[in-house]
């Protein structure tokens, strides 16, 4: 009696156990099916930005991943320069009262009369968006916000992408992971490419 | 000078147009040498990284299982542990783990336009196929958020199992939640709420390592606090290792029931024999199982209705509900752009129909899978009911085949375990 009685269970046991491995392998296919094959990573379109300033609390990372990027080619390298000056600013110098960037990460060189080079030290930006918002209201909209993939983990939700109130963060091809302006924008390279940031 | 002079003109035309992508200075010629810098593109992970990741997860879970059941070692399974926590956890800063992929694999069942990397789908399923080969061997050694738990365990006190049984029911209901919030699109609040990650990351939000900082402090003195009543997947580990074909054994031999693993397991997942007793009448029996039938489908209507109602509620934190009745309560104001979401969609020239049709598309979302969801919970309220009033005979010391993670902490303290080492010692 006893024995008939393990038989069955044991027997129920082992037909739940093939049902449900059925049942997972066919769920892992219906789920594989609807894979990408290729991997893809987080990345904001710098059309939708709205420079909120989420970027920079958002981010799981502290400072975090996104930083601003300077599309050099699209720069118009003035002296009074809207996202590296304070509006209404006296004096267009370097000190630091004058300078936007509040953590200034923006590193102003002369290069020829009348022109400035504007560069951002990404080891000091914290992707706050103010110089873009700047940048995009008073010049040419050369600065712009993007994920750095050498700092994004890729987590499985980007909790910067839940935050933004214009939706610009979406999953780009692994192979294609900048959105970026100017000529670098159409070509799209992938290498780790320019001479120096 | 001229020069100068025109750009700082220009400077204070452009302040009056709040545009970007405009060229408003143009591009200089520079007489000097000058080159333009491009901008550094650090590239991601390479993909065959990820495939590593998994390769290394379906060598961990099989080496664990090799581990418990076959070397039936304490310290192999620590030492893997521990490689597994420096692995998953401090390496791959604990993403993608299997425990959040429940969240991807509901969305891309249920959302045919979201996109699952394989590596996702891969970490979902492997702990669960292994679990229903050799139960929850992934929960001994693999999962870092487990491992975490597992070394800050020092004064293991015992909770009274009729609480156990009531907080190991949280699990489903956060299962059920995590699942209705991923398929409607909202959030991954399994990731947003985990714990550990911050550790492993050296750095997070404050309510995040304050939660984890908790949970670590009560893991000293509670087993695997996180495993044990909050992990969403350990309900589906759970299950399959219910079923599983082969399963850890407290004894390598025939128990002698010398009672000796009674208080060994810091988890509480040793069953312990139930004596005989005089045979229940039948009459009584089966009133209980016809009522507990007759129960079933109220249990699930009423489940079911109350988690549609609670979703509804529950879809505000999706963020176009959110933002349409911020629109609505800004109107009814006679306000604008009070939150950055609402100034966005003002800006965005969505019509206000189209920002209403969205959010009641999402409303309709969540009251389905919220019912749904409820139901599912209701079910396994029942079963856990339905498990209570059948009893079934037990003579030997066995785990829990449900709550049991495979730490292979009780083999020590089988006299029979030690019968076979010193044996094993002797013969050598």
């Amino acid at each position: 009696m006893m024995s008939r009685e393990v038989d069955r269970r044991q027997f129920l046991r082992t037909g739940l156990n093939s049902a449900a491995a059925i049942a997972l392998g066919g769920a892992a296919g219906a789920a594989a099916v609807r894979g990408s094959g290729g991997d893809t990573v987080w990345q904001l379109d710098p059309e939708k930005c709205v420079q909120c300033g989420r970027c920079a609390t958002e981010c799981v990372l502290k400072p975090s991943a996104v930083k601003c990027v300077h599309a050099h080619d699209v720069c118009g390298y003035c002296e009074l320069c809207g996202g590296y000056h304070q509006p209404y600013v006296k004096e267009l110098n370097t000190a630091a009262e004058n300078q936007l960037c509040p953590v200034a990460a923006i590193k102003r060189t002369w290069v020829e009369d009348p022109y400035y080079e504007y560069t951002i030290d990404e080891d000091l930006c914290i992707g706050c968006g103010v110089c873009v918002k700047g940048c995009g209201s008073f010049g040419n909209g050369s600065l712009y916000l993007q994920v750095r993939h050498d700092r994004c983990v890729n987590c499985n939700e980007c909790a910067i992408a839940k935050a933004c109130p214009a939706d610009a963060f979406k999953r780009v091809p692994a192979k294609h992971p900048y959105i970026l302006k100017g000529e670098q924008g159409r070509t799209q390279p992938i290498e780790e490419g320019g001479e120096k940031a | 000078m001229i020069r100068r002079a025109a750009a700082i003109l220009a400077f204070l035309v452009a302040t009056a147009i709040p545009s970007a992508a405009v060229e408003r200075f143009p591009k200089p010629e520079f007489e000097t040498g000058y080159t333009m810098p491009g901008t550094l593109t650090p590239p991601p992970r390479a993909d065959i990284l990820e495939n590593l990741d998994v390769a290394v997860l379906a060598g961990a879970i099989a080496l664990a299982s090799w581990i418990v059941l076959k070397r039936r070692s304490r310290r192999e399974t620590f030492w893997l542990m521990l490689f597994c926590l420096l692995y998953f956890g401090f390496w791959r800063k604990g993403c993608v783990c299997p425990v959040g992929s429940v969240q991807n694999v509901s969305l891309a069942l249920a959302d045919r336009s979201y996109v699952i990397p394989y590596a996702v789908v891969a970490s979902f399923f492997l702990p669960l196929l292994a679990a229903l080969f050799f139960g929850r061997t992934f929960c001994a050694a693999v999962c870092p958020l487990g491992a975490i738990q597992d070394i800050v365990l020092l004064r293991p006190l015992k909770v009274p199992s009729g609480i156990a049984c009531i907080l190991g029911m949280i699990p489903v209901v956060y299962l059920a939640a995590s699942v209705v919030m991923a398929v409607t699109g909202s959030r991954f609040i399994i990731c947003r709420y985990d714990p550990f990650v911050g550790f492993f990351r050296l750095g997070g939000p404050a309510y995040m390592m304050a939660a984890g900082a908790l949970l670590l402090l009560l893991g000293t003195v509670i087993g695997r606090p996180y495993c044990r009543f909050i992990c969403p997947y350990s309900v589906l580990l759970g299950w399959a290792s219910k079923i599983a074909r082969r399963h850890v054994t407290i004894t390598p031999d025939e128990c002698v029931q010398c009672r000796l693993c009674e208080e060994s397991c810091p988890f509480g997942a040793i069953l312990m024999p139930l004596p005989k007793k005089a045979p229940e009448p039948r009459v009584s029996g089966r009133r209980r199982l016809v009522l507990l039938f007759a129960l079933l489908p109220v249990v699930a209507a009423a489940s079911g209705w109350i988690g549609a109602r609670v979703s509804a509620a529950w879809s505000r934190s999706h963020a176009t509900v959110a933002t349409a009745e911020a629109v609505l309560l800004e109107d009814r104001a006679g306000l604008e752009g009070v939150t950055i979401e609402t100034e966005t969609y003002r800006k965005s020239g969505l019509t206000r129909a189209a920002l209403m049709q969205a959010a009641d598309l999402v409303r309709d979302r969540y009251v389905v899978w919220g019912a749904l969801a409820g139901v599912f919970v209701g079910l396994a309220f029942w079963a856990r009911l339905y498990e209570f009033s059948v009893r079934r005979r037990r003579d030997d010391y066995v785990p829990d085949r449900e709550t049991c993670v495979s730490c292979a902490r009780c083999f020590e303290y089988c006299p029979k375990e030690r019968q076979k080492d010193t044996g094993a010692e002797a013969g050598s």
